[in-house]
């Protein structure tokens, strides 16, 4: 079985980001759910997405302490669902900040030191700035496909494979964009 | 069929391949988290006639009345939706049907986009009607088909439920064609469709015998089934609640996975119940099955074990019942929340922003501007459910007297209003009270995800209609002062409001402005903060703007991410600071 929680703040894309994983595994043959938020958790709030593939999966849901990588867009969304982690799993994270409201209206700060943190737990985890390479490859839209080409290297599967999967997910307009935020992403996390 | 054939599909999306499947061919339904992408997307298939109607009455009366023209039909809504449409529900109960009618009403277990967790199962208990509930998405296609069986079989409407987590998760569909269903002749009978007392009295008799041969129905049914496991432990379950149950017990116990969840089926619960050592029932939020089952006089636990609260997980059934506790990585101290907010560039803030500044009380409603109840902005002070800003408003200000109407106002957007303030609005005329009423149209019902309705001049598939005129309308119910403002100019937001409250009459303020969303609204270049001339007095930070950061040392700071231009903060920075 494997468990994956792509993680962020409402309006990131983590619902593209979870169908290219589905699409991914149900080529491979594999039984898949995935369960994702709708309606007012997507207006800015913190997402979560839950990915899960096996030969046989009952639940949409992921227990905490079981996920094989966790996906986050943003990097307190990354410590808010840390939990959920099994101890040898992986972590990638983009290192983008967005302020909470609470920390906004003053009432919270934002540990600016937070990966830090999750660094010195001892998590297996790779943080990378998605941000940038998303503008480079065309738009800052496309950080949750960078996302995708970092974890394609834990995960699995060839190049080939995953540009395939892709192809079918985004529209062909922004195929080449996101063909180049995927590879991006790809890259830039093997060279951690 | 090989996994790798299958499609992945939404829940949702699932329901309507099942309506396109099952030869349904009218659809109406008003949207609702999590219930909205089943209507979405079953037009996309152009044999299945939809519609938006303005709200879940109307919706469930149009396919009433497509049913009694001889065609299979739906409606679809949230669990709060059916409050709203329960009227008719429970005498159709009564006159039956005609083409086979299905009623998707979606729960929301841990309120995830709702306002209250009601537990929809007791509507078909009361209205006396089957309500069958799938577990997944390929469940979500075959049982439809299965509730359209039973619906002309034994003349009755039948409500499908649904749940978050199935409605919003996706999971492999096998697909099937659609069925040929045959019209039904329309024949014209009163003593089944006219409910006037004498002839309610014999259908009341024809309902009780419905729900005995449905119970007898539910003994044999496909759409229930025993998986055996270990005897020791016995789970009775639906829906969501049988997927955790059986992803943390898996053959540690034996299920009776119910499909057909009302009428019961007592004798097969019997027996299961006999099979086992231990009868535990496990079901998200009300005792329903718990209480129905110890009423036959089977022993069993249920709520003893498990919260009338929120949602379920595998992880909570292998703590409660298996005793597992689990442990991983845990940080020092918790992060900070984030609650959803106004986009940036919403329309709404500005509203807020000046009833907030005014100090007003605010009747809230349902929509997004629900959120502009949270800080900064903090400007609602109610929300209670669709339409009920307008009418708790009259109520208020009737009550308050001349002070609560100089200092209250109701705020509603587009599609509310249709769906059920214009009624407040004409009990305001009617029964004159000096309230001040503030519809927020931003061209689109918004929360949901962007759904067409009457104000947008547009149908569910996109095509042109006649777009209800707000002014004409409220000035046709009796509304002599209507004014109307760009939510954006907040100058003229302000002057309006205070002039509105000031005079001794009912005025509607429609403050206009498209959702910042919509892909005909484009986004102005990303403003810049100057931060020499910054001078950290935070005005523009209380407009709760989430494209806008503060620190004292550098001031206000602009995510060109995020930012849509809209202007806002420009205008409130005194300094000429903000710049584009």
């Amino acid at each position: 079985m494997t468990n994956i929680l792509i993680v962020g703040v409402g309006g990131q894309g983590s619902l593209l980001a979870s169908r290219i994983l589905g699409a991914f595994y149900t080529k491979r043959g594999l039984d898949v759910k995935l369960s994702e938020v709708h309606g007012m958790s997507q207006r800015g709030g913190s997402v979560v997405t839950y990915v899960r593939a096996g030969e046989r999966v009952d639940s949409p849901i992921i227990s905490r302490h079981t996920a094989d990588m966790i996906l986050s867009f943003e990097a307190i969304e990354a410590a808010r669902y840390l939990e959920y982690l099994k101890p040898d799993g992986a972590l990638i994270t983009s290192t983008q900040e967005i302020d909470p409201m609470p920390v906004i209206t003053g009432a919270a700060k934002y540990p600016s030191d937070i990966l830090d943190q999750i660094a010195d737990l001892g998590v297996k985890a790779v943080s990378m700035d998605a941000l940038s390479l998303a503008v480079e490859a065309g738009s800052p839209k496309a950080a949750n496909v960078v996302m995708i080409g970092a974890a394609s290297n834990v995960l699995g599967g060839s190049e080939e494979e995953w540009l395939e999967v892709l192809a079918a997910c985004v529209p062909p307009k922004f195929l080449e964009m996101n063909r180049k935020a995927f590879l991006l992403g790809r890259a830039a996390h093997c060279s951690k | 069929m090989n996994q790798s054939e299958k499609t992945l599909l939404l829940g949702n999306a699932a329901v309507a391949r099942g309506l396109y499947e099952a030869g349904c061919s009218f659809v109406s339904s008003y949207p609702g988290t999590p219930s909205t992408e089943v209507t979405e997307e079953v037009a996309n298939y152009p044999e299945v006639y939809a519609e938006w109607a303005p709200n879940e009455k109307v919706a469930l009366e149009a396919a009433f009345g497509a049913s009694l023209s001889g065609v299979r039909s739906f409606a679809g809504m949230k669990h709060v939706g059916l409050n709203v449409a329960a009227d008719p529900l429970f005498t159709m109960a009564y006159t039956g049907i005609n083409g086979g009618l299905v009623i998707a009403v979606a729960d929301d277990m841990g309120m995830h986009s709702s306002q209250n967790e009601q537990d929809s199962r007791h509507y078909a208990i009361s209205a006396k009607v089957p309500m069958v509930e799938p577990a997944d998405s390929e469940e979500c296609r075959s049982f439809v088909k299965a509730a359209y069986e039973l619906s002309e079989r034994f003349d009755t409407p039948v409500l499908f439920r649904l749940s978050t987590r199935i409605a919003h998760s996706r999971s492999l569909v096998a697909l099937a064609d659609r069925e040929d269903v045959a019209r039904r002749e329309y024949v014209k009978n009163p003593q089944k469709y006219v409910m006037m007392p004498a002839n309610a009295r014999g259908r009341h008799v024809f309902v009780e015998d419905r729900m005995a041969k449905l119970a007898e129905l539910a003994e044999t049914t496909g759409l229930n089934k025993i998986i055996p496991g270990d005897k020791k432990l016995g789970i009775i379950a639906s829906g969501i609640a049988y997927c955790y149950a059986r992803e943390a017990l898996g053959d540690n116990a034996s299920y009776l996975k119910l499909g057909l969840i009302h009428p019961l089926s007592e004798k097969l619960i019997r027996e299961f119940a006999a099979s086992v050592d231990r009868l535990i029932v496990i079901e998200e939020l009300d005792d329903v099955f718990e209480s129905q089952i110890k009423k036959m006089g089977i022993a069993c636990e249920g709520k003893s074990l498990f919260s009338l609260l929120g949602e379920y997980s595998a992880e909570l059934i292998e703590k409660v019942i298996c005793g597992k506790e689990t442990s991983g990585y845990d940080l020092p101290a918790p992060v900070p929340g984030r609650p959803p907010v106004l986009c940036p560039g919403c329309p709404h803030r500005g509203v807020f922003y000046v009833l907030s500044k005014l100090k007003l009380t605010v009747s809230g409603d349902i929509g997004c501007y629900t959120l502009g109840a949270l800080a900064p902005l903090s400007a609602l002070d109610t929300t209670l459910c669709m339409g009920a800003s307008i009418s708790g408003l009259h109520g208020f200000v009737k009550a308050g007297g001349e002070e609560a109407a100089k200092k209250s106002v109701a705020v509603i957007g587009d599609s509310t209003f249709i769906h059920s303030g214009i009624t407040g609005l004409i009990n305001i005329v009617y029964n004159q009270s000096n309230a001040t009423v503030m519809i927020l149209d931003n061209s689109i019902t918004g929360m949901t995800g962007h759904q067409q309705n009457p104000c947008t001049g547009k149908t569910l598939q996109n095509d042109p209609t006649y777009a209800v005129d707000l002014e004409a309308l409220c000035k046709a119910v009796g509304v002599k002062r209507v004014s109307v403002v760009d939510p954006f100019d907040i100058a003229a937001v302000e002057a309006t409001v205070k002039e509105e409250l000031a005079a001794n009459e009912p005025s509607v303020i429609i403050a206009r402005r498209p959702c910042a969303l919509l892909k005909s609204v484009k986004a102005q270049p990303a403003l810049k903060v100057d931060a020499d001339k910054c001078r950290r007095c935070k005005a523009c930070m209380k407009i709760g703007c989430p494209a806008i950061s503060f620190d004292a040392e550098h001031g206000a700071k602009i995510d060109f991410s995020l930012c849509t231009g809209c202007g806002l903060c420009e205008k409130l920075c005194k300094f000429d600071a903000i710049i584009g």
